[in-house]
């Protein structure tokens, strides 16, 4: 029953995350390259499965195994995947705001669309 | 020194010319010469020293290993063969240069010109050299490239520009394609045969002939070949070549380049000859060319187009004896790819020396030259008469010999009379061009509107032509003196490789009585004279637009077709391809990464849902999941007015984080808290610079948006089974090693942070790095800039910070930074770490500008956070180099639980300092991000009106 909730949340999360992707306004698709950041970290940590051990902190006499403690792996890739994550978000912002500065749009093209 | 050492030296020797030139300064034209004629005459001397052994029989070997897992060793060879042809490379090329060194113009950069001249001797030389199939090829197609580089020497030139770069461009092509196909017919024949060592293969021939792909490879040979020899149909990419230099045409177009088609059939003639399908391809190609090449070059206006379609001819004629398939054939085509190197090489450089002197080698207006220039008049002529094949001169002989095996050789009916009358009429055809070559130049009345006087070269520019004319006379008068012994140690390697075998019977000599050749020389002679004399008082040439009994389409007109579709083609698919919408792009993308996900599904790869049961989730799990769901989608539904749609996103990241919380992650729950806090103050201090709300787009119709929104749903769609799919399935993790080693090897409780510090620190040694990269291109980006236009809100100056929030933010700062310190410190055995810790800081200093405002910060604040970074990485990087030190491993760690007083045992793992590193950077690159956009607010914009 978890796994299918967490398995919706993902689904949600990474269409909600495209859909606003795919919009032409640069917040937007900041908004929607957030939201895919945590689909796609939320999708990577639970790799290592719906733990059902203690946090991954050694000690207290637990035999080393997936069984007694949840899965390391997956959390250190995914720490990192945030913080990296964040600076790629803020990078994103500033070219946004100077990209509108210098063509007078916050388009994702550059410029407005013509009508059609 | 051994012979075979000398090879490498002998083919190095004209690239290290190349790279000395490319060194040289451009515009010293002595030095330049120098340093190439010394190459080239250093190279014959090395040729000469190795006369002995190669005349004596033996074959020079040098090689080491090259590609051993394919079994390719790179080596040099020489044969009797290899000798002949480096002997032309080395001896013409010498000459060329000092040529070259008074064609060249003031303006030409000199050292260029040689360099590309040394690169092209030296693929020349490699290809004759190569001991091994594969490595010909390379020296091939470097021969292409470097007669791209040639022929395209003038391409800036504003009159000669254009035709020097699509002549070039052509050649490339075309030679280059023939190059691939070689390279095919290589790998099959090293297929066949087992090697592609050119011993071996030579010594093959009756496995390649009776393999069932030898047709195959054959073409593909031949293919290469006939492109680098234009052969018909292959051959007018060497007209439009004539857009080279002159000096360039002689050596290449004469001499060399053209010749690696016709060495390579001399070459692999052991291996591929002595079949049917040879003889009837190679012969019939080389009549048609040279038939065709002796058509054309009568009704040329220009003297180098005369030229270039002789020589195509003759070149047809080589192929032609060749294909014969007869020994003695054989013998006369090698004789005549000497005599023809050494006439037409000599024969362009007197149109060259007609050109520099007379400013064009249009043939209707040069006319009447004799009495400006007889000197050269005279080497021309007799260089012409050879090119006729008149008694007394080099061409002679081979031509008779060629005369007679077309009249000896027996095949097929068609053929037995086809052959002698198309050599006859081949020779008339050519005592014509040879005939007006002369006449229309240095006879025929008075040169027409010449901007100058035509006068006599220089002196040292006629020397090439006089010693390569005095060969000529050499070889037509004393043939088996001069000519003798080379002859005959060439024809060898060519009839019979490193095999056994005895040379047929031939004398060389001016006089064999009278038999029909000769017969066939006479006719040749007077149909010839007849021909031109006739045409020119009946027709007069000079009127001739078009030659006469041709297609009005030529090989350039199709190739130009063919290239400018292919161009079409390719701009329209770019175009469309690239239309610059980038939502069009990230659908693509989408749609892609979807059809590839969906791809292995197809045909059942898909198996029922979870066998592992998964865990109930609880009262709390289902209201977070709950919250979390509403804010995404509320995320988008408000995604117009950006405000709220931050607020809700900031929502979904606090379920993010709680999430992490629930299944056991304390360090990423206390990452994404942090990260989602400076996140969300980022994207307001960016949306003070951004427009308030998304305006509806014009095309954003109701279709649109449910394009979007079924795309996104299908991928969302993906995701959710994908995971649900992965979720139910028992597995096996790497994970347990680090669970278990975390404490003995990493000196570290948490698995995570010792992971990220130690076990895989050189992944984090990255992401610092790219992190600092990002906030370092933001400040690049915003130091000292101001936006042109007003803030969307304008700063309210009554709007005074609150007191309370100002007060406490005040003191909790003291107390944020020692949280700080204390997650760092104790991140290696409990949740916290230099991430975490990095962002704290960061956001304790944060607060105190959002509580207290740019200017009370601004004044007790003076620090840079760029040197954070420096300093980070510096640390981090220094850690790890450091335990190289020990010689140990980059990164590697140790650690110690040293006792401090009052403190008590503090972990103290070399990875904590790789950690300090990590913070420093963490900490300065958050700090310099926000910090930018911060003081961009404090600043304001410029008074001019926000854009729509």
């Amino acid at each position: 029953m978890t796994a299918l909730l967490v398995s919706i949340a993902l689904g949600v999360l990474a269409a909600s995350g495209l859909y606003l992707m795919l919009r032409a306004r640069t917040f937007d698709l900041v908004l929607g390259l957030t939201l895919l950041s945590y689909a796609v970290n939320l999708f990577l940590f639970f790799m290592g499965r719906l733990a059902s051990g203690a946090a991954p902190i050694i000690g207290g006499g637990r035999a080393p195994t997936l069984a007694a403690y949840a899965d390391p792996l997956p959390q250190a890739l995914v720490l990192t995947a945030i913080v990296i994550g964040f600076a790629m978000t803020a990078l994103l912002l500033v070219i946004a705001l100077r990209t509108r500065a210098e063509t007078g749009s916050d388009h994702v093209d550059g410029r407005e669309r013509a009508s059609k | 020194m051994t012979a075979g050492a000398v090879l490498p030296w002998l083919a190095l020797l004209p690239f290290a010319a190349a790279l000395a030139l490319a060194a040289l300064p451009n515009g010293r034209r002595r030095s330049a010469a120098w340093l190439a004629g010394g190459a080239a005459l250093l190279g014959c001397a090395l040729l000469a020293w190795l006369a002995a052994p190669v005349f004596a029989g033996e074959v020079p070997h040098w090689s080491v290993e090259w590609l051993p897992a394919l079994g390719l060793r790179l080596g040099f060879r020489l044969d009797g063969l290899a000798w002949t042809f480096a002997l032309l490379v080395l001896g013409i090329g010498a000459l060329v240069v000092l040529y070259a060194a008074y064609y060249l113009d003031a303006k030409d950069p000199p050292a260029r010109f040689f360099m590309f001249l040394m690169l092209f001797m030296g693929a020349m030389l490699g290809v004759v050299l190569a001991d091994n199939l594969v490595l010909l090829v390379v020296f091939w197609e470097m021969t292409s490239l470097s007669s791209f580089l040639l022929i395209g020497f003038w391409h800036a030139d504003a009159q000669k520009g254009q035709d020097a770069r699509e002549g070039a461009r052509m050649a490339f092509t075309i030679t280059g394609a023939g190059g691939l196909c070689l390279l095919a017919g290589v790998l099959l024949i090293g297929q066949i045969v087992g090697s592609t060592d050119l011993d071996v293969v030579l010594a093959s021939g009756d496995v390649l002939r009776a393999h069932p792909m030898y047709p195959v490879a054959l073409v593909l040979v031949l293919l290469g070949a006939f492109t680098k020899s234009a052969q018909f149909p292959f051959h007018f990419w060497l007209p439009h070549a004539m857009a080279a230099p002159t000096p360039v045409s002689a050596y290449l177009h004469s001499a060399t380049m053209v010749k690696c088609g016709v060495f390579l059939l001399a070459r692999l003639y052991p291996a591929l000859g002595h079949a049917e399908p040879w003889f009837w391809i190679v012969s019939l190609t080389g009549l048609v060319t040279l038939l065709l090449g002796a058509w054309t070059a009568l009704f040329k206006h220009d003297l180098k187009g005369l030229l270039a379609y002789s020589t195509i001819s003759h070149l047809g004629l080589i192929t032609l004896l060749f294909g014969l398939d007869e020994p003695l054939a054989v013998v006369a085509g090698v004789f005549h790819i000497l005599n023809h190197a050494v006439f037409k090489a000599s024969l362009f450089m007197a149109a060259g020396i007609i050109d520099h002197e007379t400013g064009t080698r249009d043939m209707r207006r040069l006319n009447g030259l004799w009495k400006y220039m007889p000197w050269t008049g005279a080497l021309a002529s007799v260089a012409a008469a050879a090119m006729a094949g008149v008694p007394l001169v080099n061409g002679f002989l081979s031509k008779e010999m060629f005369f007679g095996e077309a009249l000896a050789k027996q095949s097929h009916a068609t053929m037995d009379w086809l052959l002698p009358i198309g050599a006859t009429l081949a020779g008339a055809f050519g005592v014509a061009y040879s005939a007006r070559f002369i006449h229309d130049v240095f006879f025929n009345g008075e040169p027409v509107g010449l901007e100058r006087t035509p006068h006599e070269p220089p002196r040292f520019m006629r020397v090439p032509v006089e010693l390569l004319v005095l060969l000529c006379l050499a070889v037509g008068l004393v043939p088996a003196l001069s000519i003798g012994p080379l002859l005959a140690l060439a024809a060898r390697a060519a009839l019979f490789g490193p095999n056994a075998g005895t040379l047929p019977d031939y004398t060389l000599a001016l006089w064999h009585g009278f038999n029909l050749p000769l017969l066939m020389s006479c006719i040749a002679l007077g149909l010839g004279a007849a021909l031109y004399f006739g045409l020119q008082r009946r027709v007069n040439l000079h009127r001739l637009e078009h030659v006469p009994a041709t297609p009005r389409k030529s090989g350039r007109d199709i190739f130009a077709g063919t290239q400018r579709l292919g161009l079409g083609r390719a701009g329209r698919t770019t175009a469309q391809l690239q239309s610059g919408r980038l939502q069009r792009y990230l659908a693509t993308l989408v749609l892609v990464a979807l059809a590839a996900g969906a791809l292995p599904f197809i045909g059942g790869g898909a198996q029922a849902g979870p066998s592992v049961e998964s865990p109930a989730p609880g009262f709390a799990f289902v209201l977070l999941w709950g919250i979390g769901m509403a804010a995404t989608v509320a995320t988008v539904l408000l995604h117009r007015q950006r405000l709220m749609a931050l607020l809700m996103l900031g929502a979904v990241g606090l379920m993010v984080s709680l999430a992490f919380v629930r299944f056991a992650a304390p360090d990423l729950a206390l990452t994404q808290l942090l990260v989602e806090m400076a996140t969300v103050m980022l994207m307001m201090l960016a949306l003070h610079w951004l427009p308030e709300t998304s305006p509806r787009e014009r095309d954003d119709g109701i279709w649109h948006r449910g394009r979007d929104l079924l795309i996104a749903l299908a991928a969302g769609a993906g995701v959710a089974a994908l995971a649900w799919m992965v979720l139910g399935r028992p597995f096996d993790s790497i994970s347990p090693y680090f669970l278990s080693h975390a404490v003995p090897q990493g000196g570290g409780a948490n698995a995570v942070n010792v992971i990220i510090v130690d076990f895989r620190a050189f992944d984090t040694l990255g992401e610092v790095v790219v992190m600092g990269i990002a906030a370092l291109v933001i400040h690049a980006l915003l130091a000292g800039w101001q936006p042109p236009f007003r803030p969307a809100l304008p700063p309210n100056p009554q709007d005074s910070h609150p007191l309370m929030l100002a007060l406490v933010s005040r003191l909790l700062l003291p107390l944020a930074l020692l949280v700080s310190v204390y997650l760092f410190l104790r991140g290696h055995n409990l949740p916290g770490g230099g991430f975490v810790a990095g962002l704290v800081l960061a956001l304790a200093l944060m607060l105190q500008f959002v509580a207290n405002g740019q200017a009370y910060v601004g004044q007790r604040l003076r620090t840079h956070f760029q040197p954070w970074i420096g300093w980070g990485l510096l640390i981090a990087g220094a850690t790890g180099i450091g335990s190289w030190c020990f010689g140990a491993s980059l990164l590697t760690t140790s650690y110690d639980y040293p006792l401090w007083p009052l403190i008590g045992e503090v972990p103290l793992a070399s990875a904590s300092l790789f950690d300090l590193g990590v913070f420093l950077t963490v900490a300065g690159a958050t700090l310099l991000a926000l910090l930018s956009l911060a003081r961009l607010s404090a600043a304001g914009g410029r008074g001019m009106e926000p854009p729509p």
